[in-house]
């Protein structure tokens, strides 16, 4: 394997890299705004220019390849100086409208300035015009042409990604431009991605424009609940600007890198698919639609399974988990109802229509813990099982998790169960049509709002961080489900998910080895 | 003088297959497919010193070595008969008067590669080119030169003529092949070459019509038949092709190190009206501008580099005394800023900036530290572009303002009053 030093850092890479690649291996910083990991090299911004020992003019450092001996100087004057100029001249028609622009902030033409330009300004000569200015190009997307920096990172997405192909450069020489084909519209299901790989203003995400600066945003690593792909995110958050947005703490969801599952991307479906974490909650635990305290919620559910759990009755327990939860949440479930309490009706399969699917990120399975709930409750009854014991008078406590029976079963068997069991309870993080059936309604939290894991449809294990605390009286399922073993005599003291992990690992075949810190941020495959 | 690529052009209907046939037409190509193999034909060019005349001076026997032997895919010879760069107008007398020449050193080409079909890519504008090339294609065909089995060979080869659609870039030869394949004329990234994955991927040599219409001649007469004709090399003769203030503009064909002096004040007898040069470009609009006392230089690949200039693509444009330095300069950078492709910052932010700064000083708006700013940021496009575009910019433009100064400077110093008022406005 060659061996390159680079900025005096000796490194040895695979042959066929790329300078930047093997810097970007090293953790050293090469500027570049056309250049982008997962698409075809284009090599037309020039800012990516290093000097190479033995050759006359300085190098794009995205298309040499490293060769053995080679050295790179990135920050040599000469480098230096080329980025300058390079900087410059995208400015030179630029229209410099960064207060009122939605890229301020996280703009590589703002950085790199402050970076590596920083200079007098020399640009008093009339700028060109373009001809369109921030205006729709698709149901996500707003394009300003002025401000892009002719990188066609967005038109090779379109091309090698999507393979869509909306987008082209029309024109030449300083009047070239981004624009759509004739008659096209951006209208696919990764075109938010657009957004995030173009480095300037050019494209901005209209869900997200003008909502909140991005500075005042903080991240989390979680992953997308949207479908079994569980393409890893980045929730971006507000936690110091109330008053806008409606009160909403999560402004925008991001892709995060996972060379195993969603590479660089997401789809819209998922990209958009946050509102319900602050929209439409449940805040407090109900009891008839009247908010209750949580004992006195905890201690009724108690009541009603402590006499069939006396009896030896637990066949008249009904248990319908969501494949929303995380592991964790699922393992806690298992570990009262199944393992303590050997109830018999535990299932998670219901008859969910299959959402859209195609052949890149967006599975049929619009849940990301299916695999999980397979993995942690091996024996499980089908849903329609139970809803059919619980319809029959078969039931006397039906316990469902997250999922909306009325869009399921219908309301008129809803209605029914209602009437049939003594004691229905519902846990869910948002208000739906069940709820209003439900006898006591428990506040869960949102996956944005929990430490855990999910298992996607690859089996792959994949952590989630908590952003901020569950909103209202909400808790994590698991923390509920703790709470109501405490009330039965069964004791779950688990001090954090990390804790249910290891138990999980301990418990269950597939899990075994596992750990938070081995999870790490790509996550692992379950065993077979 | 024994010429070569215009020897036939003062007979009457050159471009007819006939009358090319009795001064030993296609004899050339049948001693290369009968008698030669393709390695000695490369071997007879590279002995002529022949180098490409369409502007970069590569020597074409070397460049025909570049191709892979042990590449599988087909591989292709494309004709660059785009013809832009201002000032030239050499191929498109070879295409109108003598297209069999071409034609010949086309399949000798072919066989020397082993290519079995030729893009010949010609300027949109020479309508008259395309049709000549065409027809003379159609009797090469009849005559059984082209198609299947040429002159009772097993050699194959098919030509195609293509038209370009107006684009300066599209004579740079990765942008001529974009074009070709039905792309937008953007010069691609390098590596790789042409020679490796060139036309539809595949291993393509890129020649110059003036180039190719040379190779039948050498294949007759011998590599150092030709060789001798020009200077240490640089084989050969050039046509030359001089146009501006002179007494009688055209092409004329000279050895290779002919001086420029004796190309203007003989051969295109002098400057108009008698009057004195001030300027030569000697190799089109690209290649840097020399002053009326930098005319003695030989007009050959090697010594116009030495002279800080270029012999480029043999154009050469002559300004008298009465040419405003200022305002050729702008046409210039207008001409560049124009004809950018757009595909890398540098050039395409760049060339319109340098235009549109010469422009303001034009017209009388100059400050004194324009001219501080000015040549660092022609400097700044060229060597840091795709292609050779941002290089010609920086080098063309940046000769007026370095042999010139004295005249911008004037400009400024008018504009000063203006200058001086704004500052205490």
């Amino acid at each position: 394997m060659p061996k390159v030093t680079i900025d005096g850092k000796e490194i040895e890479v695979p042959a066929g890299t790329t300078v930047i690649q093997a810097a970007d291996k090293a953790g050293i910083p090469i500027p570049r705004y056309c250049y982008h990991p997962a698409l075809p090299v284009a090599g037309n911004c020039r800012i990516c220019m290093v000097e190479i020992e033995k050759q006359p003019k300085q190098q794009i450092a995205c298309n040499t390849v490293v060769t053995d001996g080679m050295v790179v100087k990135t920050n040599s004057p000469k480098a230096v100086e080329a980025r300058q100029a390079v900087l410059e001249f995208l400015l030179v028609n630029h229209p410099v409208d960064c207060p009122v622009c939605d890229q301020a902030g996280e703009c590589k033409l703002q950085d790199y300035y402050m970076e590596y330009g920083k200079y007098n300004s020399r640009l008093v000569d009339v700028k060109v015009k373009k001809t369109k200015k921030a205006f729709s190009i698709g149901p996500t997307v707003m394009l300003d042409q002025e401000r892009c920096v002719l990188c066609t990172r967005c038109v090779r997405f379109a091309d090698n990604i999507t393979k869509t192909s909306e987008f082209g450069v029309f024109n030449r020489g300083d009047h070239s431009e981004l624009d759509l084909y004739p008659g096209k519209q951006l209208d696919n299901k990764y075109s938010g991605n657009v957004v995030d790989i173009c480095p300037v203003g050019a494209l901005t995400d209209k869900d997200f424009r003008f909502k909140c600066r991005v500075w005042y945003l903080e991240q989390t690593k979680s992953v997308c609940p949207g479908c079994s792909m569980g393409c890893n995110i980045t929730v971006e958050w507000d936690k110091s600007r109330p008053h806008q947005d409606k009160k909403a703490r999560v402004m925008r969801l991001k892709p995060r890198h996972n060379p195993e599952v969603n590479q660089h991307w997401i789809s819209d479906e998922g990209r958009y698919n946050y509102h319900f974490i602050d929209e439409n909650r449940i805040l407090f635990p109900q009891r008839k639609v009247v908010a209750i305290e949580w004992d006195q919620a905890i201690t009724a559910i108690a009541e009603a399974i402590g006499p069939l759990q006396k009896s030896g009755r637990m066949d008249r327990v009904g248990i319908i988990v969501s494949t929303q939860l995380t592991n964790e949440d699922i393992f806690a479930i298992r570990k009262l109802f199944k393992d303590a309490l050997k109830v018999p009706n535990i299932g998670f399969k219901v008859p969910e229509k299959p959402g859209y699917a195609d052949d890149f990120l967006l599975k049929a399975d619009k849940n990301p813990n299916t695999a999980g709930a397979a993995a942690i409750l091996t024996d499980a009854v089908g849903g329609d099982e139970i809803i059919q014991k619980a319809r029959q008078g078969g039931l006397d406590v039906l316990y469902v998790f997250g999922r909306d029976l009325v869009k399921l079963y219908g309301k008129e068997t809803v209605e029914q169960i209602a009437k049939s069991v003594k004691l229905f309870v519902y846990q869910g993080s948002n208000v739906n049509d069940t709820c209003a059936y439900a006898h006591i309604v428990l506040p869960g939290a949102v996956y944005a709002e929990k430490d855990g894991t999910f298992t996607n449809c690859q089996g792959r294990v994949q952590r989630i961080w908590p952003a901020f605390p569950p909103l209202g009286e909400a808790k994590w399922d698991w923390k509920i489900v703790s709470m109501l073993a405490g009330q039965l005599g069964v004791p779950i003291d688990f001090k954090n998910s990390e804790d249910v992990f290891k138990a999980i690992a301990a418990g269950v075949g597939a899990f075994s080895e596992m750990t938070y810190a081995k999870l790490g941020d790509q996550g692992m495959v379950l065993k077979k | 003088m024994q010429k070569i690529a215009t020897r036939h052009f003062d007979q009457e209907n050159p471009q007819r297959l006939e009358n090319y046939l009795k001064d030993k037409g296609y004899e050339a190509a049948r001693k290369a497919l009968t008698q030669m193999a393709p390695a000695q034909v490369g071997e007879e060019v590279k002995k002529a010193n022949l180098r490409g005349l369409g502007g970069a001076g590569f020597p074409t026997g070397t460049k025909w070595g570049f191709i892979p032997a042990a590449n599988p895919k087909p591989r292709y010879l494309v004709v660059n008969g785009d013809e832009g760069e201002p000032g030239t107008f050499k191929d498109k007398y070879i295409f109108e008067l003598d297209p069999h020449a071409l034609l010949e050193g086309i399949i000798i080409t072919c066989f020397a590669i082993g290519s079995h079909k030729a893009y010949v890519y010609i300027r949109g504008e020479y309508v008259k080119s395309i049709a000549t090339v065409r027809a003379a294609i159609e009797e090469a065909k009849a005559k059984g030169f082209l198609g299947k089995g040429i002159m009772g060979t097993s050699f194959d080869l098919d030509v195609i003529v293509h038209p370009g659609a107006g684009a300066y870039i599209c004579g740079e030869e990765s942008a001529l092949l974009n074009s070709l394949e039905g792309h937008k004329g953007f010069p691609r990234i390098k590596p790789p070459f042409p020679a490796v994955v060139g036309l539809f991927g595949c291993p393509t040599v890129i020649n110059n019509v003036e180039t190719l219409a040379c190779v039948g001649p050498i294949i007759l007469n011998g590599g150092e038949w030709f060789a001798k004709l020009g200077c240490e090399k640089n084989g050969g003769n050039r046509i030359f092709c001089v146009s501006g203030h002179v007494n009688k503009p055209g092409i004329y064909e000279l050895p290779n190190g002919t001086p420029l002096r004796e190309i203007i004040y003989q051969h295109a007898g002098g400057i108009r009206g008698g009057r004195q040069l001030k300027a030569v470009i000697p190799g089109g609009i690209s290649a840097p501008i020399l002053t009326a006392n930098e005319i003695d230089v030989k007009m050959d690949f090697d010594s116009l580099k030495a002279a800080g200039t270029m012999a480029g693509s043999g154009g050469i444009i002559v300004m008298d005394d009465t040419t405003d330095m200022v305002w050729a300069a702008m046409v210039a950078a207008r001409f560049f800023a124009h004809e950018s492709c757009g595909q890398c910052s540098p050039c395409r932010e760049g060339s319109g900036w340098v235009y549109r700064n010469i422009k303001r000083i034009y017209e009388g708006h100059g400050r004194s530290v324009d001219l501080k700013n000015l040549p660092g940021i022609i400097n700044n496009i060229g060597g840091n572009t795709i292609c050779a575009f941002g290089d010609a910019v920086t080098m063309s433009i940046g000769s007026y303002v370095k042999k010139f100064r004295g005249e911008f400077e004037a400009y400024i110093n008018r504009s000063s009053d203006l200058e001086y008022a704004k500052s205490n406005h």
